[in-house]
């Protein structure tokens, strides 16, 4: 088969402006993998699998992964004018201090598709995708229309990621119910909090109860449920 | 135009979409929500039908009944805790779980696997796959209202296969055995003999089951021309395993790969030429055959040494920062781990590719124009666990 650079040199000269960068695997596996441009993606991939050479007709595997916001901590030499009295008098002196500064690297939401060829029993070729970021601009293009392997995964990757497969002909949630809002497999996902039902609650339980309901938002604090029975008439 | 031809004809012009049928006649679709607890669902699954009188005109899978986040799960443990955990996804073949496990984590660290530990996965791979294929053939044949006789002979079958795993593992089922780098326990001579023993007894096995069912009117009636998958659309929709070898494409990732010492055996691979569920059903059989061959191989060749390699670290350790996706040819399709490490303790990404759950993809294309009842078959061929599926 192909090695990475030549399928890389064979999709520039099929597409033009095609952008695809090698990703670089230190595991001993050595997988390596080839990031497309959401732009660009389904041509490429519509090349890859009509290629006579290549001919990856077997979409095996879709995965999601989800890179949060990373905080990078750099110490940095900075600059700046203090007051100092030297002497007995004020003066404004320059003086350099080392730093630590906060940086944050955006994240971002991706998509990772392994292709085999079934007509030349030969694969993996990984392809990947990024997201923008991982709040609005979670768009990517659907390889269903090319492989229908992808439909269940990729819906799959819609429901526990959030990435939304523009083309994709039936994109609802897989596992997940439709009415849930969250996606679970987010590094940052949180369970819901999680308090037992009791149809008259008190105390402890009642207090639990209404927190839960504030912080799911699902009512005002000054609505908070009251626990009482329905139509009992206590306290009204 | 038959059922059948209308299904010939959509899969040929498109395999995407519209994938329905236009009800002909009048009369009102009736629509049906089978399951989550059908009998013929082999757990919990739903399958929203549309019908027009009998006819399947549009059939729609519901999942997630079962799901618990397996991959999150893992994600928070470490390497060595998620294979007990693999288990639980194909409870039917758990050896095979732990297997493509190992083997995708072997592959991250670069871990060697010692000769007697790859002998030993073969042959309980090969077990695995004959009582796989021995249950699911029964199960087919009791959806078909064979209650019981034909399922009771797969279970003997299977039953002494399952005391044979036990005996090695300590389970029947939940048997946490594969280690990277080789397997927990060492098989003794002893078990090796009663091994030697089952597998001996097999191919008596096979004969019977083939003779009580192959040519049977009532399976050939309800089988035969049923539920067609056309090859290029089974290997364009990701199908794997004894239900892609039914559409006739010759692709099993123990040739294909040759992981493990596969390369090693001989072996053939069947292929069906009607593509039906009778196909299935067939290919089924005759993998059973090719197994009793593989393990005759392996339980002759088998040699001493250490079940574990010397050098094996099978905890507390931290892979380099890098990704590694490992495949098997498990008894319902390829069975994928997909791991990326971050250089921490644990899978910074575990990801499962499940063949019950893509191989299901296809199951609409399959049912359209086929009556109602013919869809439990058509399900039942598939072969799916719902461990799987939901993970």
């Amino acid at each position: 088969m192909k090695t990475v650079e030549e399928i890389k040199a064979a999709i520039e000269a099929a597409v033009p402006n095609a952008g695809v960068e090698i990703v670089a695997n230190p595991s001993v596996s050595g997988q390596r993998s080839l990031r497309l441009r959401p732009s660009h993606a389904l041509a490429v991939a519509r090349f890859l699998r009509d290629d006579e050479e290549l001919k990856l007709d077997f979409l095996s595997n879709v995965t999601g992964v989800d890179w949060p916001d990373k905080q990078i901590a750099e110490k940095v030499m900075v600059t700046r004018t203090v007051t100092r009295t030297v002497d007995g008098v004020e003066q404004a002196v320059e003086e350099t201090f080392e730093e630590t500064q906060k940086r944050v690297e955006p994240g971002y939401l991706e998509v990772v598709y392994h292709l085999y060829s079934v007509a030349k029993k030969h694969g993996p070729v990984i392809l990947r995708m990024r997201t923008v970021n991982r709040t609005d601009q979670v768009e990517l293009p659907s390889m269903t229309p090319l492989w229908r392997s992808a439909e269940f995964q990729e819906r799959e990757v819609f429901d526990l990621y959030g990435v939304v497969f523009t083309g994709h002909p039936d994109l609802r949630r897989l596992l997940m119910w439709d009415a849930f809002k969250d996606h679970p497999m987010r590094r940052d996902y949180v369970e819901p909090d999680d308090f037992e039902y009791e149809p008259t609650a008190h105390d402890e339980v009642m207090k639990r109860a209404q927190a839960h309901h504030v912080a799911a938002g699902t009512v005002s604090a000054e609505q908070a449920p009251v626990a009482r029975h329905e139509g009992s008439g206590a306290g009204q | 135009m038959s059922g059948t031809e209308v299904v010939r004809e959509k899969q040929a012009a498109d395999w995407n979409r519209p994938r329905h049928i236009e009800p002909d006649g009048e009369g009102e679709l009736l629509e049906v929500s089978m399951g989550p607890h059908h009998p013929s669902t082999h757990g919990v699954f739903r399958m929203d039908v549309a019908l027009d009188a009998e006819r399947v005109i549009r059939l729609k899978p519901v999942f997630g009944y079962l799901h618990r986040n397996h991959e999150k799960i893992a994600e928070g443990i470490s390497y060595l805790a998620s294979m007990p955990y693999t288990d639980r996804l194909d409870y039917i073949c758990p050896l095979t779980n732990n297997w493509a496990y190992a083997l995708a984590v072997e592959k991250l660290t670069g871990q060697e696997v010692s000769e007697r530990a790859e002998y030993l996965r073969v042959i309980l791979g090969e077990l695995t796959r004959i009582q796989n294929h021995a249950s699911s053939i029964g199960f087919l044949i009791q959806e078909m209202g064979a209650s019981g006789t034909p399922l009771m002979y797969a279970f003997r079958e299977r039953e002494k296969i399952l005391d044979l795993f036990e005996e090695l593992t300590g389970a029947r089922m939940m048997v946490n055995y594969m280690r990277f780098g080789g397997c927990r326990v060492d098989a003794s001579p002893a078990w090796l003999d009663r091994a030697r023993k089952v597998v001996a007894g097999l191919p008596g096995f096979v004969d019977e089951f083939e003779q009580l069912l192959t040519g049977n009117e009532i399976l050939m009636a309800r089988c035969q021309g049923v539920g067609i998958l056309r090859p290029e659309l089974a290997v364009n929709a990701g199908v794997t395993g004894p239900m892609l070898r039914a559409s006739g494409v010759n692709y099993d990732i123990r040739k294909v790969d040759g992981y493990g010492i596969y390369s090693r055996f001989k072996f053939r691979v069947p292929l069906g030429d009607h593509w039906d569920v009778y196909d299935r059903f067939m290919i089924r059989l005759l993998e059973m055959r090719e197994s009793i061959g593989i393990l005759e191989q392996a339980l002759k060749d088998i040699p001493g040494g250490p079940v574990m390699d010397p050098k094996a670290r099978i905890r507390g350790f931290r892979p380099k920062p890098g990704e590694a996706y490992g495949r098997i040819e498990a008894p319902k399709g390829e069975l994928g781990f997909y791991l990326i490490s971050d250089g921490g303790p644990n899978p910074y990404r575990y990801r499962v590719r499940p063949p019950s759950l893509i191989n299901l993809t296809v199951l609409e294309d399959m049912c359209l124009g086929h009556d109602i009842a013919d869809v439990v078959l058509i399900f039942g061929s598939v072969d799916i666990v719902l461990g799987e599926v939901d993970r």
